[in-house]
């Protein structure tokens, strides 16, 4: 393997950092601080990551319908987010008469604790991995669940008709569509032999998954998507919050900042379903690559890790935000319809097909080796 | 429903969706309609038809043609216009009525119209500058004949009304 010169990564200054601390500290210390700096980052992280994506899920949206969206604050109103936020900060949280107070207060600290779990096991770039479990994909598939632990709570203890049927539906909708994702990324761990993330990005470094498992994979790919889409209460699959019906759903009688956890918490799902479908299809954060055109390597190189990252993340919010805005919300029995009649069937057959192409050997990368293989 | 309908049910569905998300994308990338309007001011074309403040359109020698027949005044719904006449003497020695304030409440008006088509001489008419708005309620109150107008005299040729008339500014006091 060659080595490539990589002008714009971050590994430098993580070293610098590093050295840094170590000629300071003594080493409990180092990994202490480490880990708060890590914590830190990743808040930050989180907390733009929103603010960016309400601005692009505003202007997206606007674009559907032929408006402008939000243009007023800043060129192009990208300041809009920021106002809004402060905003946020600054509103009264009003106490509700006869709820449960306590798992009232808890339920926005599940869901945006649990979003927040998951965001840490992404690889969002080289080096920029905060812990490489072994069992990565099963470790971000537990915490994520816990985000409906959140909304039924939610729902339960505040009190309200609206609020409670909300978090019955997303109770329903999220248990089933958990079995989705969790089978399609299962087809995915099949064919690349690894829980964890970073081997598995490794391992799609001539040949994404999308391409090397072929039909198989491409099915997984959308069954992950739709599903996904479900998981987070999105697009079609809205109807937990149904404005039209549940006035908001399960989050009806929160205000100021907690319901700004759920606010922040369902826009961070949105990235974290599309870095994970990066991840595991697309390549996570590695540059196009091809086997032998070494000068066209190194020029993909050039481009830091993160920005691939952040591009193909890119795209798949694109998508995510089109089919939203596109297609029209499900009743819920057809959704219940959609899971467990079409998307489980195919899901369980596909499961199969990638075993038996794994087994015998029709891999692209087994296939073709000279073109593909590592 | 038998093994092949279902999945040609998968298919169909997957072609629709499709199609959906085909028309969606032509509508992202259609021009957008949106009017930004304080920058668009220059740029603005606001419809012949739409009816926003009761001028008295004046000519050169600043003449009017109201005569003061308080018509307008009868009409209006919600006694929005109010004309005060006052009489001279002509040159022949007969009392005429002419106009000394015809007042119009901005405030009021419902845009009806009825004014402008029951005025006998067409001294009235409405235009289309919109921005009407005033922070003082009295400001609203337009006098509509200028100051120092009279009447203009019947000979010669008619002066043709237009919606380019001169505006009321002057009574504004901005």
């Amino acid at each position: 393997m060659l080595i490539y010169s990589q002008p714009l990564e971050v590994t430098q200054i993580l070293d610098t950092v590093d050295q840094f601390l170590r000629t300071h500290l003594s080493p409990g210390m180092v990994s202490l601080s480490k880990g708060i700096l890590t914590g830190l980052l990743l808040l930050v992280a989180y907390a733009v990551i929103a603010l960016a994506l309400i601005y692009i899920e505003r202007k997206v949206a606007a674009f559907f319908q032929a408006r402008l969206g939000p243009n007023r604050l800043g060129k192009y109103g990208v300041f809009q987010s920021l106002a809004d936020m402060i905003k946020i900060l600054i509103k009264e949280i009003i106490p509700i008469n006869k709820a449960d107070q306590l798992l009232f207060f808890a339920a926005s600290f599940f869901v945006i604790i649990a979003s927040l779990l998951a965001f840490g096991a992404i690889p969002f770039g080289m080096d920029l991995h905060a812990i490489d479990f072994n069992l990565g994909v099963f470790y971000l598939l537990a915490v994520s669940s816990l985000g409906v632990i959140g909304i039924l709570l939610a729902g339960w203890s505040s009190n309200n008709k609206y609020s409670m049927i909300g978090a019955m539906r997303s109770g329903a909708q999220f248990i089933s569509y958990e079995l989705s994702a969790g089978f399609s990324l299962m087809t995915i761990v099949v064919l690349s032999g690894t829980l964890q993330f970073s081997e598995i990005i490794e391992g799609q470094r001539y040949c994404w998954n999308l391409f090397n498992g072929h039909l198989p994979a491409v099915v997984a790919f959308v069954i992950y998507l739709i599903s996904g889409h479900a998981e987070t209460n999105r697009g079609p699959f809205d109807l937990p919050e149904a404005e039209s019906e549940l006035t908001a759903g399960y989050h009806t009688e929160y205000s100021g900042l907690q319901f700004g956890f759920f606010y922040l918490s369902e826009y961070l799902n949105m990235f974290i379903v599309a870095a994970v479908a990066t991840t595991m299809f697309l390549g996570g954060w590695m540059p196009v690559q091809i086997k032998g055109w070494e000068a066209f390597n190194q020029v993909m190189w050039v481009i830091p890790s993160w920005a691939w990252f952040i591009g193909k993340v890119g795209v798949m919010i694109f998508l995510s935000l089109w089919v939203r805005w596109s297609f029209p919300r499900l009743r819920i029995d057809l959704l219940l319809n959609l899971e467990w009649k079409y998307l489980l069937p195919i899901n369980l057959v596909n499961l199969l097909v990638m075993v038996i192409i794994v087994l015998s050997g029709f891999t692209l990368t087994e296939l073709f080796p000279a073109f593909f293989g590592r | 429903m038998s093994f092949s309908s279902y999945i040609q049910g998968i298919f169909t569905g997957l072609r629709s969706l499709a199609g959906g998300m085909r028309i969606t994308w032509r509508e992202f990338r259609t021009a957008k309609v949106t009017m930004e309007y304080p920058e668009n001011r220059k740029t603005l074309a606001i419809s012949d038809r739409w009816r926003s403040e009761l001028i008295m359109p004046h000519d050169e020698q600043n003449e009017h043609a109201c005569t003061a027949c308080g018509i307008c005044m009868i009409n209006c719904p919600n006694d929005t216009i109010n004309v005060i006449s006052a009489t001279t003497d002509t040159i022949d020695g007969k009392k005429k009525k002419i106009l000394d304030k015809h007042l119009w409440d901005y405030g009021s008006c419902t845009f009806c119209n009825l004014c402008v088509i029951t005025c006998p001489s067409d001294a009235i008419i409405f235009n289309n500058d919109f921005e009407g708005a005033v922070y003082d309620r009295k400001k609203l109150v337009h006098q509509l004949n200028h100051e120092g107008s009279k009447l203009r005299e019947k000979k010669g040729e008619p002066v043709k009304v237009t919606r380019e008339g001169t505006t009321d500014k002057a009574n504004r006091q901005e």
